[in-house]
C-alpha cells in the first residue's frame, strides 16, 4: 500500500467513524472526568506519530555515549541482562536500526485518539472487510505495547489470506494503555486495571460495537479479566494468555508457606515456573509497584531502559539474547528495538511503571470471572496454566489449549499460532 | 589542616608502610590462585585525583538529563519526588565542587593493598595516643567512606572533642570490594564472609594484634561475620544495624502474616514497624539488586540523575533535606557520596553485594547466624534506623551482649548524621574491651 493510498483511506475512514460515533451518547458509568460526562469531548481524531529527526539523532548520540558497567560475574543470565547482549544491542541500535521503518508500518494502519475519562486514548482500529467480523479489543502489557500486536492484525482481520475462512474474521481495536505509548499519561491517581477496563468498554461503545470480545496477556489479562467482572453490555467473553488461576495453596506456598504436594505433571511444571519467578525474577515488578518514580534512570538512559525492559521473564530474556547473538526465532532485533524505542520516544519509562503501583490485584489469583473465558497456555509464559487450575478458576471455560511453543509475548513471537488460537477460542461466541 | 601538614602526615605514613612491608603476610583463607606466598602484600599510599575530563563529562550528562513527568502523588510514596531531585541534580551539575570532596578524602592517609587478589582501599588514621585501640569500621550501601569521615577526629583525637586520651582509637576505614576506590571483584564469592576474612588480613597486615570492628548497614553483616570467624586479635564488635529479629517474628514478616503471640509492647512495636516497612516495599531496591544487579546497573551507570535517585531512594535518606540550612544533611554531603559512586563507576559493582548474599535479611538473627557469635557484641539503637531493635531480642540474638543503648537522635547513617553522639557510643561500648 502506497503512502498516498494509506493517508486517503485513513482520512476517509476516520471522518466517517468520527461523525457516526459522535452521535452516539456516551454512557460513562464510573469516574467521569471532572468537567462532567455531558461536556466530555467524545470526538475520535485520526492519529499519526512522527518522531523528529532531532529526537532520533539525540537517541543515537546517547546510545553511543553510554557509560557501561563492568561485566557481570557469572556466565549465565542470573545477574541480569548480560553485558555482551547489551553491547550488541547498542551497536545495532546506534548504527543500523531505523525507527522510520516501524513508523511507516504504523502509518499504514488506521490510528486514532479519543478522550475518555479525561485521558487521551490512542488505538489502532482495523475493520475487516467481512461485515460479520467479530469485534475484539486486544490489550498489550508491560514491557509491551501496540508493537506486540502488529503481526496479528492481518491474520485476524483478513483471515482468508492467512489460511482461515471468512467466518474467522475480527475487527480489531488495539489501544495503548494510559501512560503507555501514544496514550496520554494520567496526572491523577486511580488508573488501575479496573478503571482502564471501564474505559475500554466506553471505547467499544463509542466505536458503535454492540457485541464484542476482549483479549490480553500480562496487564492485558488483568484489564480483560476486570472487563469480564464488570460485564459491560456487549462483552461476550474474553481470551487470555496469562490467566489468573492459582489455587489458594499455591499462592500461600509462594508467600512462604509449605510447598505444595500431590501435583500433576502440568501442575508441577507451573509450580516450578512460579517458584523460580517469585524467587529470582519479580524484583522489577516490586520496584515499579513500590517506587516507580525512583526509576528516573529509565528516562535518561536508552541502554538502561532497554536492559530494564529486556529483563522481564527468563524465557523471553533468553530468546532476546539469542536474537542478538544472530539467531532467528520469533522476534527480530527490529521487533525488540521498535518496542524499546517506542517507550523512549514517548518518554513512558516511568509513566508505564505507575500501573504496577496503581494495581492492587494479585497477578495470578483467580478473580471470580463468570462469563465465557478462553485460555491459551504457552509453554514459556511466566507460568503455563494447567487445565486443572484453569477449569476451577473459570466456570465458563469455552476453550483451553496447551501450546508447544511461544512465551510471554505470544502474539509477537508466534502470530500465526496466536491468531489460530483466537479463531478457535471465540468460535462458540460468534 | 594545611597542605604542608598533609604532606608531613603522608611522609610519616610512608615510613609506616616501609616498616609494615617487612612483616610476613599470613593470609589464612582463600589465597589467590597464584599462591599466598607470591601475593603482593605491599601497602601503597593512595591519593584521589579524578581526571578533569570525567568531571566535565559528568556535568555534561547532568545538563542533558531527560526527566520523567512529575509523580502522581504529593508525598514520597511513589519514590523520590521530582521537585526534590531536580534542584539537587541541578546544583550537582552547576554549583557542586567535587574537588572539595577529594580534598576531604586526601586530608587523611589513604592506602591500597591487595588482599585475596583484590585491591582494597582504606583510610588509616593513627591516634597520637600510644594506647589507642585499633578499630576497623565498615560502611554500607548506598554509603562509602564519606559516611565515616566526621568521626575520624572525635575517635582518633578525643581530647580535642571532649573525650579523654584513654578513649582514643586508631582507625581503619576500608572501602568494600566493588565500592569506591577498592577494586571490583571479577569473580563471585565476595559476600560478607569473604570481606570479613580480608578485613582480618588487613588488620594483621597493619600490625594490629588486638582490635575491634564496627559497622551499620552492610558494615553490620561484615562485622558480624568477623565476630563469627573470630580471627586472632578481634576483641569484639559494635553494630548499629543489629540482626535481632527472632525466627518466629521473621517467619511472620516473611509471610506478611500477623504478629506472633507473646510479644512485649516494645517487641510488638518493632514488629509493626518492620511489617509496615515491608508493606510499603521499603526493601524493593534490595530485592532488585539482590536478584538482578546487572539489569538495574545499566541505567544507574549511565544516568547521573538516575543514580542519584536510586541511591537517595534508600529509606535511610527519607528524612534528609539536602538543604544548605541543614549542614549535616546538606546537598554537598549526599553529592560527595553519589559522585564517588559515579566517578568510580561502582553503581553496578556495589549492587552485586546484595546478589552475593542471596537476599537474606540483614535484620533477621537466623539469616545473619548470630547464634554462632561468641565474641562480645555492643549495640547502639538509633531512633531513625530502619527498625528499633528491642533489648530483649538483642539478648536472645547475641549471647555475649556487652553493651546495649538506645539513643535519642540519629538514623540509618548515624556516624554521618550524629558524629559526636556516635563517637561517644563507640567510646562507651568498647571501654570494657580495652
Amino acid at each position: 500500500m502506497s503512502f498516498l493510498t494509506t493517508s486517503a483511506a485513513v482520512l476517509l475512514a476516520t471522518s466517517a467513524v468520527t461523525i457516526a460515533v459522535s452521535l452516539i451518547p456516551t454512557n460513562l458509568t464510573a469516574q467521569p472526568a471532572q468537567a462532567g460526562a455531558a461536556m466530555e469531548d467524545t470526538a475520535i481524531r485520526p492519529f499519526k506519530f512522527r518522531a523528529s529527526d532531532e529526537e532520533l539523532a539525540d537517541l543515537k548520540r546517547r546510545i553511543k555515549a553510554t557509560k557501561w558497567p563492568s561485566r557481570e560475574l557469572v556466565a549465565d543470565d542470573s545477574q541480569g541482562v548480560r553485558l555482551a547482549t547489551m553491547q550488541k544491542l547498542a551497536d545495532y541500535w546506534a548504527n543500523e536500526y531505523d525507527w522510520r521503518k516501524v513508523e511507516a508500518r504504523l502509518d499504514a494502519l488506521p490510528q486514532f485518539v479519543t478522550n475518555i475519562d479525561g485521558v487521551d486514548i490512542h488505538f489502532i482500529h482495523v475493520k475487516s472487510k467481512d461485515p460479520n467480523a467479530l469485534p475484539m479489543i486486544v490489550t498489550h502489557g508491560w514491557p509491551g505495547s501496540i508493537i506486540e500486536q502488529l503481526k496479528i492484525i492481518d491474520p485476524l482481520t483478513n483471515p482468508t489470506a492467512h489460511g482461515g475462512t471468512t467466518a474467522d474474521a475480527f475487527d480489531v481495536v488495539i489501544p495503548s494503555i494510559p501512560g503507555y505509548g501514544f496514550s496520554g499519561k494520567p496526572t491523577e491517581l486511580g488508573w488501575d486495571p479496573q478503571r482502564i477496563a471501564r474505559v475500554w468498554a466506553v471505547l467499544m461503545d463509542r466505536l458503535g460495537y454492540k457485541k464484542y470480545v476482549a483479549q490480553g496477556g500480562d496487564w492485558g489479562d488483568a484489564i480483560s479479566e476486570q472487563m469480564a467482572l464488570q460485564k459491560p453490555a456487549g462483552l461476550l467473553g474474553i481470551h487470555t494468555n496469562m490467566p489468573g488461576t492459582l489455587p489458594d495453596n499455591i499462592s500461600a506456598a509462594l508467600a512462604g508457606g509449605p510447598s505444595p504436594t500431590g501435583l500433576s505433571a502440568d501442575e508441577k511444571y507451573a509450580w516450578d515456573q512460579l517458584d523460580f519467578f517469585y524467587k529470582h525474577r519479580v524484583g522489577y515488578a516490586q520496584e515499579m509497584g513500590n517506587r516507580p518514580q525512583t526509576l528516573y534512570a529509565l528516562e535518561d538512559s536508552p541502554i538502561g531502559l532497554a536492559a530494564w525492559m529486556l529483563d522481564h521473564d527468563a524465557a523471553s530474556q533468553k530468546l532476546i539474547g539469542r536474537v542478538f547473538d544472530g539467531q532467528s526465532e520469533g522476534l527480530t532485533r527490529d521487533d525488540i528495538l521498535d518496542n524499546v524505542t517506542l517507550y523512549w520516544l514517548t518518554n513512558t519509562g516511568v509513566s508505564s511503571a505507575r500501573l504496577f503501583w496503581e494495581s492492587k490485584l494479585a497477578f495470578f489469583a483467580p478473580k471470580g470471572v463468570t462469563i465465557p473465558v478462553a485460555v491459551s497456555a504457552f509453554p514459556d509464559e511466566i507460568y503455563t496454566a494447567p487445565r486443572s487450575w484453569t477449569e476451577k478458576a473459570f466456570p465458563k471455560l469455552i476453550h483451553y489449549n496447551r501450546l508447544d511453543k511461544g512465551g510471554h509475548f505470544a502474539a509477537w513471537e508466534q502470530p500465526e499460532i496466536f491468531a489460530g488460537e483466537l479463531r478457535a477460542a471465540f468460535k462458540p461466541l460468534r | 589542616m594545611s597542605f604542608i601538614d598533609i604532606f608531613a602526615r603522608i611522609a610519616f605514613v610512608a615510613l609506616t608502610v616501609a616498616a609494615i612491608s617487612l612483616m610476613p603476610a599470613h593470609p589464612t583463607a582463600q589465597p589467590t590462585t597464584a599462591g599466598a606466598a607470591l601475593e603482593d602484600t605491599a601497602i601503597r599510599p593512595f591519593h584521589v585525583n579524578i581526571p578533569e575530563e570525567q568531571i566535565v563529562d559528568l556535568r555534561r550528562r547532568i545538563a542533558a538529563t531527560r526527566w520523567p513527568d512529575q509523580e502522581t502523588v504529593t508525598d514520597q510514596s511513589q519514590g523520590i519526588q521530582l521537585a526534590k531531585l531536580k534542584p539537587l541534580v541541578g546544583y550537582w551539575g552547576t554549583g557542586y565542587d567535587w574537588r572539595k570532596a577529594e580534598a576531604k578524602l586526601n586530608a587523611y592517609p589513604q592506602f591500597i593493598t591487595k588482599i585475596d587478589g583484590l585491591d582494597i582501599h582504606f583510610i588509616h588514621v593513627r591516634s597520637k595516643h600510644p594506647n589507642a585501640m585499633p578499630l576497623i569500621m565498615t560502611h554500607g550501601w548506598p554509603g562509602s567512606v564519606f559516611e565515616l569521615l566526621k568521626i575520624i577526629g572525635p575517635l582518633t583525637d578525643p581530647t580535642a572533642y571532649g573525650g579523654r586520651a584513654e578513649d582514643a582509637f586508631d582507625l581503619v576505614l576500608p572501602s568494600m570490594p566493588g565500592y569506591g576506590f577498592s577494586g571490583k571483584p571479577t569473580d563471585t564469592g565476595w559476600g560478607p564472609d569473604r570481606i570479613a576474612r580480608s578485613w582480618a588480613e588487613l588488620m594483621k597486615r597493619l600490625g594490629y594484634a588486638r582490635y575491634v570492628a564496627q559497622g551499620g548497614d552492610w558494615g553490620s553483616p561484615v562485622s558480624s561475620a568477623m565476630a563469627r570467624q573470630a580471627p586472632a586479635g578481634l576483641l569484639g564488635i559494635h553494630i548499629n544495624l543489629p540482626a535481632v529479629v527472632p525466627p518466629e517474628a521473621a517467619a511472620a514478616l516473611a509471610a506478611g502474616g500477623p504478629a506472633p503471640g507473646g510479644l512485649s509492647e516494645k517487641e510488638r512495636a518493632t514488629f509493626d514497624e518492620l511489617s509496615a516497612a515491608a508493606k510499603m516495599g521499603n526493601r524493593s531496591y534490595a530485592v532488585m539488586m539482590g536478584t538482578r544487579p546487572q539489569t538495574i546497573g545499566y541505567a544507574i551507570t549511565d544516568s547521573p540523575a538516575g543514580l542519584a535517585a536510586w541511591m537517595l531512594g534508600h529509606p535511610g535518606f527519607t528524612k534528609w533535606t539536602y538543604s544548605s540550612s541543614d549542614p549535616e544533611k546538606s546537598p554537598d554531603e549526599v553529592l560527595d557520596d553519589i559522585s564517588l559512586y559515579w566517578l568510580t563507576n561502582t553503581a553496578t559493582s556495589s549492587g552485586r553485594l546484595y546478589w552475593e548474599t542471596g537476599g537474606g535479611s540483614p535484620v533477621f538473627a537466623a539469616a545473619q547466624k548470630t547464634a554462632e557469635i561468641t565474641l562480645p557484641v555492643a549495640i547502639t539503637v538509633f531512633p531513625g534506623e530502619s527498625y528499633r531493635a528491642p533489648e530483649t531480642w538483642a539478648r536472645r540474638a547475641y549471647r555475649n551482649l556487652i553493651y546495649f543503648h538506645e539513643v535519642d537522635k540519629g538514623g540509618h547513617f548515624a556516624a554521618w548524621e550524629e558524629p559526636e553522639l556516635f563517637s561517644a557510643e563507640l567510646r562507651e561500648a568498647f571501654r570494657p574491651l580495652r
